[in-house]
């Protein structure tokens, strides 16, 4: 059985009738033509009984039969050019409370439709039973529709007075009910006001603003089950009588030996017993040239094996190893940060017992004036509905859906509203190098390489996984001699038979000469082809920083910000980047911890920082900033650990993310402004007894549909232009696609 | 008036009915998948499913 089947079977979820089902998550997927494709090779695969793409999410469910064995379906995935990722099945549960949410606004949402259509016949006219029977039809629908729809509010006010404390959901169960109560009474009393309409529309309209805000509160998912993932599920295992066994990787012991094939993740931390191979450790050190490991290397879990097969010793157990050092670091990190406050909680502190205090005020002065409980009541209520926030549930989640999506727009994916409120408060900003700054994979600077040449070194390139042969294979095409045989020799090189002899790229000491124990060559960047043993041509490899990586730190520059490189690269190309950047403030050969350490030291002193990083390394940093961003192609940890991710390569995202932030904080201040100046209006008119139903529906909506279209305007600030700068064309462009 | 007696009825029930169209498809998932919905109706019927 494969070992993609064994990790395939571990992770599944049993289904009934034998079936099983698996969760890939396949970020690859962006097209109609993937869908098809996908689809088609999944289910002609022997098995598969169903197999469904689901484009928002890029996620794929297959369902296999027990029976017939798990099917090759990364493995297929990964033949068609798609990433695949296993994911457990208990995670990722659909989101009850967004449902709930979701059913209490269609019923609130149905319920005003109707009663308001009732109510606007009693405006034009309908009196005496017409208009008793339109209240009474009205409070039949609005009584289920209360308690169903209201029981969300109702619940989180019961739960804050319980504690004594009060919330924001105090006031509007307190107004709805009286709301609803009083319209009864005066149904039954045949009285010509009911407010059923104010009760249930202030619902519908909290509702949405509820919903809107719970989409974009973060979607609980914490980054260290993320990291988790990216341990490995299980390794080959040999026993002491030489058989092999998958065993998972919670069950390997020290002193196991276990077989690790090319490809394959190191499942715990191990010392390697025989073999030669070049392992890709971006993830721990975010340093992207891999390492060559021969008998004796040491190799931490969650690095990649790239190029050759080895047999490994485990020195630890899961617990013990790198990964749950990181998974630790990681969870006292994410501690640290929960203690935000939301500046609409904050507001909603304040506001709440101001309108408490002002329904009891008019309450009591109502009764004093004139005796009358009824008269008192339904100012009281007024007042209540009135002040209720509507505009204020709004003005945030609004704003926030909103530059959600014009963040979308430029590709850079939001995963929590108060993000885009932390990104706002920044005054420093902490760039990782490797796969930051820079791409993080190297391309060639083939100046100076003949092109017959760099078509050979190409066609042979292509035969590995190993990070500078994919970028020499880029340049495949034109004229190739036709090999016989090509070999990989494990960490050393690719060694291929042709008619004119045998052709060898790879290290520089391995190329030239025999077997390749001697030297290692002191640039680790260089690969040499040769011919026989003569050398034919160099290729110098690059990590080449990232499209408008200059523009971007420029612009940030000039929003104010302070900007520093924290690396765990080593000194001298960290300083010589940041240095063609422009980037002062130069930190190199930080441990992950020491990054973190960096952060909460600025903390400390006042600052709030945004750490832009992608390596599995810099996760534990992201989670202690105040905000973090990460680009899509970092490790899946910092994916998770971050708060926005951008899925282009261009690094102007970082601006412009800010940009949309001051402009969101901006509207978001603009929007209670509005709701405070339409209080101040609107209640004296409710303290002074003269709210109908009419004015207090035209004053709801109004007030909400003016926050709502305010929301609209967002649009981010370009960068103020006039400094004198080298870049300003690439100022220019970002000016105009910010716009 | 008595007309009322008939038109309302209808006018709820109307409702109602959208509310539970709405009710069923949320629960049958057919907003799971949005973006997939929107390219799926581009394909030939004589695929998979």
């Amino acid at each position: 059985m494969s070992r993609g089947g064994d990790e395939l079977l571990l992770a599944s979820r049993t289904l009934s009738d034998g079936l099983r089902q698996n969760e890939l998550a396949v970020p690859g997927i962006h097209c109609g033509g993937c869908i098809q494709r996908i689809e088609r090779a999944l289910t002609a695969l022997p098995g598969v009984a169903h197999a469904r793409v689901n484009l928002s999410t890029k996620r794929v469910t297959v369902r296999w039969r027990a029976a017939d064995g798990p099917p090759a379906v990364r493995e297929t995935l990964e033949g068609m050019g798609y990433d695949a990722h296993l994911q457990h099945s208990a995670e990722d549960r659909p989101d009850a409370t967004l449902a709930a949410l979701i059913r209490a606004l269609a019923v609130a949402g149905f319920a005003a439709m109707n009663i308001m259509g009732l109510s606007v016949s009693v405006w034009s006219g309908a009196a005496g039973e017409t208009r008793d029977l339109f209240h009474w039809i009205s409070a039949a629908i609005a009584l289920p529709a209360l308690a169903y729809s209201g029981r969300i509010f109702f619940a989180s006010a019961w739960r804050a007075l319980r504690r004594g404390q009060t919330n924001m959901d105090v006031p509007i169960s307190i107004g709805v009910l009286l709301a609803f109560g009083m319209s009864l009474y005066d149904t039954l009393h045949h009285q010509p006001h009911a407010y059923f309409d104010a009760s249930i529309s202030l619902l519908f309209f909290l509702l949405i603003g509820r919903t809107l805000d719970h989409v974009m509160r973060e979607r609980a998912r914490t980054a260290v089950k993320g990291l988790s993932r990216l341990a490995a599920y299980g390794a080959m295992v040999v026993g002491e009588d030489g058989s092999q066994r998958y065993t998972p990787t919670e069950d390997i012991a020290p002193g196991m030996t276990i077989l690790l094939a090319a490809g394959e993740r190191v499942p715990v931390d191990a010392t390697v017993l025989s073999g030669r191979s070049d392992l890709d450790c971006a993830l721990l050190t975010g340093e992207s040239a891999p390492q060559a490991v021969t008998a004796g290397s040491v190799l931490r879990a969650g690095t990649l094996n790239l190029t050759g097969p080895l047999t490994i010793r485990a020195d630890a157990i899961a617990d013990d190893s790198f990964l749950a050092e990181m998974m630790r670091l990681m969870e006292a990190a994410e501690s640290g940060r929960s203690g935000y406050r939301r500046l609409a909680d904050r507001a909603a502190r304040l506001y709440a017992p101001v309108v408490h205090s002002a329904a009891l005020l008019s309450f009591i002065g109502w009764m004093l004036a004139t005796g009358d409980v009824h008269r008192a009541i339904t100012v009281a209520v007024a007042v209540l509905i009135i002040t209720c926030p509507c505009a204020l549930g709004l003005a945030v989640p609004m704003v926030q859906v909103i530059a959600a999506r014009r963040l979308y727009e430029r590709g850079i994916m939001m995963k929590d509203g108060s993000a885009l409120e932390r990104l706002s408060e920044v005054d420093t900003v902490l760039f990782d190098k490797t796969g930051t700054l820079t791409l993080g994979k190297p391309t060639l600077r083939h100046d100076g390489v003949a092109p017959e040449h760099l078509a050979v070194a190409a066609a042979l390139g292509a035969h590995s996984r190993h990070p500078y042969s994919r970028a020499l294979a880029a340049f495949a095409g034109g004229l190739s001699p036709g090999f016989h045989s090509i070999v990989e020799k494990p960490g050393l090189g690719l060694e291929a038979m042709a008619d004119g002899g045998a052709w060898r790229l790879g290290r520089a000491g391995w190329a030239v000469g025999g077997e390749g124990e001697g030297h290692d060559a002191g640039d680790a960047a260089e690969t040499l082809l040769t011919l026989n043993g003569r050398f034919v041509a160099a290729f110098r490899f690059d990590d080449d920083s990232r499209p408008g990586a200059a523009d971007a730190v420029a612009a940030l520059r000039d929003a104010g910000l302070s900007l520093a490189v924290l690396s765990g690269d080593r000194a001298a190309p960290v300083a010589r980047l940041a240095g063609s950047l422009g980037i002062a403030t130069v930190h190199a050969e930080m441990l992950p911890g020491e990054k973190t350490a960096h952060i909460q030291a600025l903390a400390g002193r006042g600052h709030k920082a945004l750490m832009v990083g992608d390596g599995l390394n810099d996760a534990p940093a992201l989670a202690a900033a105040h905000v973090s961003m990460t680009p899509a192609t970092a490790a899946d940890v910092g994916r998770q650990a971050a708060d926005f991710v951008f899925l282009r390569p261009d690094l102007d995202a970082v601006p412009f993310a800010f940009a949309v932030s001051v402009a969101a904080r901006r509207l978001v201040r603009e929007n209670f402004a509005l709701a405070v100046a339409y209080n101040l209006i609107a209640l004296p008119v409710a303290i002074a007894g003269f709210v109908t139903p009419l004015i207090a529906a035209l004053a709801m909506s109004g007030s909400s549909i003016l926050v709502v279209a305010n929301a609209l305007r967002l649009r981010p600030r370009a960068p103020r232009a006039g400094r004198a700068r080298p870049e300003t064309a690439g100022q220019h462009r970002f000016a105009a696609a910010a716009r | 008036m008595n007309m009322l007696w008939l038109l309302l009825p209808i006018s709820i029930g109307l409702g109602g009915l959208g509310l539970a169209a709405f009710f069923w498809s949320l629960r049958s998932g057919q907003y799971d998948d949005l973006d997939g919905a929107a390219e799926r109706i581009l394909f030939d019927d004589s695929d998979p499913e």
